[in-house]
């Protein structure tokens, strides 16, 4: 009995000592914390991916919270997992009003598939872009494009990007992919860029319109290494009345904020370099349609002119 | 005979070449000088389109403290400066030159004599040195001067000359000692002066022994503080490190400077170039490069100016054999596999080695089976089954743990693989990134202390 009660008291007296401590160091080095963090985080994904630029969801609910004391407004914060769905809902939660934040997606910039960029050289190195890449300038003639190994594929925590194997190419999936940019940071030779998902925020479809090139090379050089290059011969520039393109370094590039989803550069591309959605592509190919309509009508006109003059000249 | 202690493998040597005396290799109608050719920051070319060079000319400048003048090989008329490929088929600009005759440079004197008399102080040489644009000719290209300016906390005490020629089937060394043992001496006077030394070292891999011959010979005929050593064959014994552990047993601290041993390792190529720029006043503007391997046509050792397309050199050789699988710049162990030939001469180029398909393919890379072979294989006691893997899966803390920065990347781990892993493959991404962070690390650290400084300055 008496053990029994030595053991208790004892215990107890140790719970108690515990207790009182864990109380003390609880009030003593008390962080305070806003509750609407938590509030925040609970409404986030919960993914940990850093596509928002902060490192976790909870980073993510901090700089909501602390961006709403700063200046009333989440600014240019979004969460590409939940989009906008998600920050409207944070937004009521800290009593503000939801930022009509437009979605994006990874964009692959390369369009070199088998058919179109020949190997000239066989890597049999570890299979990865990043040691490929540091290895040599690729199994292509172009030194800019996909190297085909896969890093995206593996950086993607949503499965939202696949190796095409007909293709050689990454294909995205418009469903899944959050554009959180983790396997455009994997990509050793910059192909992926992330953009808009549509031109018009409004459209029913997803209306984009992309150059699917980036070789800075120039042309003979760039169409030599793939059929599908672009070749900097800057036809879409002249084409575009929104001034969205721009040819740099022999290549050209469609400013997603400009650019409106017309078509007209898509018709115009020699090489086929620049790629657009169906819809877009709908309406490319009623343009090229006409654009052909009207050179048989161009060339017919001027065979008949010239039927009509030669029998003057005759005369 | 002595080697360094750890680790190490045995490739086959191959060596088809040693035979093949030195030949000049034909001018072509057109060189490409490439500004890249030193490790460190690339040249800045200094010439334009109609300008008209002679051979020693300069074409290029240094871009840097850690880089080094390009001199024309050739004489004619700038054609263009352009971008062309590098081995591994990467961008870099050159010079392109049209030849015209063959006119050099008053200031070089291409007599035959040997200069003995060493006339130019310490600083002259190394002046002289900048201005040839040596750079270390094992295939490293580190600028030369920089090396022979040491810290002023380093105390040298003696030069050791790199003649190990470790890498299987290159005979490049080789030829140019035989060539060459004379100049070769001198050059290796000159260094010493350099370095205010009086002792130096000649380590020759034992399976050179005509070499190790006329060295020896060479050095008793008024070089008495030059010692030739004989070295046990052992891969990578040319690797600095290596070579000072088996020439002198010292070893070089983890992360610390070779010079740290009081030894300075200079190539036997870079001893030679020294020797025509010092003594001669003859810039860096030809090498000589061998072009071997097993199914060539006839293994040879050229003299070659710089610039000159790699594809003529093979075709001088034979031409490109039909079941190539692989061409090399530089040996089997290190080199880099070109993607193409469409390449041009640099000054680290070493070797061209053309490989067959069946021994060029690497192998299908299996499961590690933890039978530590590259454990036992790495000279630098390193663990490269974990830096492999570390560097593969990001965790760059714990690879910096392991000292991956002390990698000297010669490939023994590799080699030694029974289930062909990448290992060296990964290494290479890991290693570069652990050493940026340590970088990173030591700047903020000095950018603190001279912020602890000033404001310690502040409260006086």
């Amino acid at each position: 009995m008496n053990v029994i009660l030595i053991a208790l008291i004892a215990l107890g007296a140790i719970g108690l000592l515990g207790s009182l401590l864990l109380y003390v160091v609880a009030k003593q080095f008390f962080v305070f914390e806003d509750p609407r963090v938590g509030q925040v985080e609970e409404l986030l994904p919960g993914a940990n991916c850093g596509g928002c630029g902060f490192p976790g969801c909870h980073g993510m609910a901090d700089a909501c919270v602390k961006a709403k004391d700063a200046d009333n407004s989440l600014g240019s914060l979004l969460c590409p997992v939940g989009g906008s769905e998600t920050m409207g809902k944070v937004a009521d939660v800290l009593g503000l009003e939801a930022g009509a934040a437009e979605p994006k997606l990874a964009v692959v910039r390369c369009n070199g598939n088998i058919c179109a960029r020949p190997k000239v050289a066989l890597y049999d190195g570890a299979k990865s872009c990043a040691v490929a890449s540091a290895t040599f300038s690729g199994e292509t003639a172009c030194a800019f494009g996909c190297l085909g190994l896969g890093d995206c594929v593996k950086a993607c925590q949503f499965d939202a990007i696949r190796m095409n194997t007909e293709t050689g190419l990454p294909e995205v999936d418009e469903e899944k992919c959050v554009a959180c940019g983790a396997c455009a940071k994997a990509c050793p030779k910059f192909v992926i860029e992330i953009r808009k998902k549509s031109a018009m925020a409004k459209a029913p479809a997803a209306k984009r319109v992309w150059v699917s090139c980036i070789n800075k090379d120039k042309g003979a050089a760039a169409r030599k290494a793939c059929a599908n290059a672009c070749i900097g011969c800057g036809k879409c520039q002249k084409v575009c009345k929104f001034e969205a393109i721009t040819v740099e370094g022999n290549v050209a590039f469609i400013d997603n904020e400009k650019c409106k989803a017309c078509g007209m550069c898509v018709s115009e591309c020699p090489t086929g370099a620049i790629h657009a959605t169906a819809p877009v592509m709908a309406v490319v190919e009623k343009l090229k349609a006409k654009k052909e309509a009207e050179k048989k009508a161009a060339a017919e006109a001027a065979a008949a002119a010239k039927a009509a003059e030669t029998p003057k000249t005759e005369a | 005979m002595k080697t360094f202690k750890l680790g190490g493998v045995h490739p086959a040597a191959n060596k088809l070449s040693d035979k093949a005396p030195i030949e000049v290799a034909a001018v072509p109608a057109m060189v490409a000088i490439p500004m890249a050719q030193n490790l460190g920051a690339p040249s800045k070319a200094i010439v334009a389109k109609g300008d008209k060079v002679k051979v020693g000319t300069v074409i290029g400048e240094p871009g840097g403290f850690l880089s080094s003048f390009v001199h024309s090989s050739v004489s004619g008329t700038v054609d263009k400066v352009d971008l062309v490929e590098d081995a591994t088929g990467k961008k870099v600009p050159a010079v392109f030159i049209k030849v015209e005759g063959d006119e050099w440079e008053e200031s070089i004197d291409r007599s035959k004599d040997i200069v003995r008399e060493i006339k130019l102080e310490k600083q002259a040489i190394i002046d002289r040195v900048k201005a040839c644009g040596i750079v270390g000719m094992g295939g490293a290209t580190f600028p030369t001067q920089v090396k022979l300016t040491p810290p002023p906390t380093a105390k040298p005490e003696c030069v050791i000359i790199n003649a190990v020629e470790c890498e299987p089937y290159l005979t490049s060394d080789h030829s140019l000692m035989l060539a060459h043992a004379e100049e070769i001496c001198i050059g290796v006077q000159i260094l010493e002066k350099a370095m205010g030394v009086s002792k130096a070292y000649i380590g020759i891999e034992a399976n050179k022994p005509d070499a190790i011959k006329l060295m020896t010979e060479t050095a008793k005929n008024g070089f008495p503080e030059i010692e030739i050593v004989p070295l046990k064959l052992k891969y990578p014994q040319g690797g600095e490190k290596q070579l000072i552990n088996a020439v002198i047993g010292k070893e070089v601290p983890s992360g610390g400077l070779p010079i740290a041993t009081g030894a300075l390792v200079q190539n036997v190529g870079t001893a030679f170039a020294v020797y025509e720029a010092v003594q001669k006043n003859k810039p860096l503007i030809e090498r000589i490069v061998t072009v071997t391997g097993k199914s060539v046509k006839k293994p040879s050792n050229f003299l070659a100016r710089l610039g000159v397309p790699v594809a003529d050199l093979i075709a001088a050789a034979g031409g490109v054999p039909e079941d190539t699988g692989k061409i090399i710049s530089g040996g089997p162990m290190m080199g880099k596999a070109m993607p193409d030939t469409n390449s041009y001469m640099v000054k680290g180029c070493s070797g061209i080695l053309v490989m067959k398909n069946e021994e060029a393919r690497r192998k299908e890379a299996s499961p590690c089976i933890r039978c530590a072979k590259c454990v036992h294989a790495c000279p630098m006691g390193l663990q490269p089954n974990f830096l492999s893997k570390y560097s593969e899966l990001g965790m760059l803390d714990e690879a910096e743990a392991e000292r991956i920065y002390d990698c000297i990347e010669c490939g023994s781990c590799q080699f030694s693989c029974p289930a062909n892993r990448p290992l060296l493959d990964w290494i290479r991404q890991g290693k570069p990134k652990v050493m940026g962070i340590l970088r990173a690390r030591a700047a903020a650290a000095a950018e603190a202390k001279k912020a602890a400084e000033a404001a310690a300055a502040e409260k006086k």
